[in-house]
């Protein structure tokens, strides 16, 4: 595995980052700071910019205003320190295995790694068996699986996850759920977009709300379920999760 | 006689693949490449070069020709060559107007993938070329299917090899220019078996794009 940088990409800091697009304002002045350990569950109803907001940290797209800081900084050119997995899966039209080698390939591991580091991480999430399927024809939550063996694989610092269950069943979503699980546990940052909170209250160990762009409250996750401290949230959770609405009155 | 194959209507149909899968292949050594970066790159001006290369496709084949004829005559700027009335002087300009065709639809399709897959690329930390590259792999099938399209072009053009070529016997005739040439002379037998074979070509080519085509479909979805 290619030797590392010792300092750290964490903490991230976001300061005062809005983004706008065709005179839209998606993200309004957040500031925020994340934290190595915890797992961040980014909470929010449709068009908060809880996307938007996960592809200004990772990069994707730049802030139109205001500032994204890693502890370190990343170097162009060199293996990024951070990965994502998106909604929909992107896989080429490759084998399940060739598309993890073509991503060692990109990231830069030396030939002689890749076929091994390739098999190891189809192993973890269980997709040993169809490691010569091309990658297309898997199902969607075989393609998923796949996805974060890929994002895995890179051994990132911060992994980021948009919704990555959102097109998935309740069998391939806690499939997936233990995978992200197993990753937080091997000392990886997870930050996830989810509308799941039933995942979220599995997952979260702090939930970010956001409301209309706006970084609405930020809570542990415990507390943020039994009683939330906005009335945004409150509202939000109540739309959910109707049948607690007396009980967190 | 298409049957018993006539020596010289062989020796007509091999010139032609010859000059044919030479200019392709020239003309795709530079296309794929130029087309799947103008997809990937963001540049000032790629809205005009895009507009360009699809303007391009209507190219005239005898515009062309008259092109390569003027700078390869021996008093034009590449005349010291000698290369006018030879076959290269004939891959050169099928090269050039099959590079278009090559060019405009490879960015089209690398495009379309590129939308799919922009941000996982970028998410890999993937630099412009290697983009590209992938992106060409990943649409491998699609490529041959336009490969064959600018081979289908070259081969049925005639005004282009007719202008640098010069149809000369046993040396730059070619089946669509030996058509041209019998059918004004009136000897309608060999047109109409060049125009067998040439039919024939262009039928198997179809025929090859979309069987790829389908086996690809099949295969990854």
């Amino acid at each position: 595995m290619a030797s590392r940088p010792p300092s750290s990409l964490l903490p991230l800091v976001l300061d005062d980052v809005s983004f706008a697009a065709r005179g839209r304002t998606i993200l309004d002045h957040l500031n925020l700071t994340l934290e190595q350990g915890v797992r961040t569950v980014v909470l929010g109803p449709n068009g908060a910019g809880k996307s938007v907001l996960l592809r200004v940290m990772h990069g994707l797209i730049s802030p139109t205003s205001g500032s994204v800081r890693w502890s370190t900084d990343e170097t162009p050119g060199t293996v990024r320190r951070q990965a994502m997995v998106f909604q929909r899966p992107v896989m080429f039209r490759r084998s399940a295995i060739g598309n993890l080698r073509f991503a060692l390939a990109v990231t830069g591991a030396p030939r002689a790694e890749r076929e091994g580091r390739a098999r190891a991480a189809l192993e973890r999430v269980g997709l040993a068996a169809v490691a010569h399927q091309p990658a297309r024809v898997l199902s969607g939550g075989e393609q998923q699986r796949l996805a974060l063996a890929r994002a895995w694989m890179l051994a990132p610092e911060v992994l980021f996850l948009d919704e990555p269950t959102a097109n998935l069943d309740p069998g391939s979503t806690r499939a997936i759920e233990g995978i992200v699980q197993a990753i937080h546990e091997a000392g990886t940052k997870i930050v996830m977009v989810t509308h799941n909170l039933g995942q979220a209250q599995r997952l979260a160990d702090e939930i970010l709300f956001l409301h209309g762009g706006r970084l609405c409250e930020r809570t542990a996750a415990a507390a943020f379920f039994h009683r939330p401290a906005t009335a945004e949230a409150a509202a939000y959770l109540e739309g959910e999760l109707p049948w607690r609405s007396t009980a967190a009155a | 006689m298409v049957v018993t194959l006539d020596p010289k209507l062989g020796e007509i149909v091999l010139l032609s693949l010859r000059v044919s899968v030479s200019s392709v292949a020239l003309a795709g050594v530079f296309a794929l490449p130029v087309g799947a970066a103008v997809a990937v790159a963001a540049f000032p001006g790629k809205r005009g070069v895009v507009t360009t290369l699809n303007a391009l496709l209507g190219l005239p084949a005898v515009v062309v020709g008259l092109a390569i004829y003027l700078l390869l005559s021996r008093s034009g700027p590449l005349g010291a060559l000698g290369l006018l009335f030879t076959p290269s002087a004939m891959v050169i300009a099928q090269a050039i107007l099959v590079f278009p065709l090559l060019a405009a639809l490879t960015r089209q399709v690398v495009a379309d993938a590129w939308g799919e897959s922009r941000e996982q690329l970028v998410s890999l930390g993937a630099g412009t070329w290697t983009c590209a590259i992938a992106l060409l792999i990943d649409v491998r099938y699609t490529l041959v299917t336009i490969v064959l399209a600018g081979f289908g072009r070259a081969i049925a053009e005639v005004g282009a090899v007719m202008i640098v070529g010069g149809n000369i016997d046993g040396v730059t005739r070619v089946m669509t220019t030996a058509i041209a040439l019998e059918t004004s002379k009136g000897d309608l037998p060999l047109a109409v078996g060049l125009g067998i074979v040439l039919l024939a070509i262009v039928f198997a080519l179809n025929i090859a794009a979309t069987a790829i085509k389908d086996a690809a479909q099949r295969r990854h979805g």
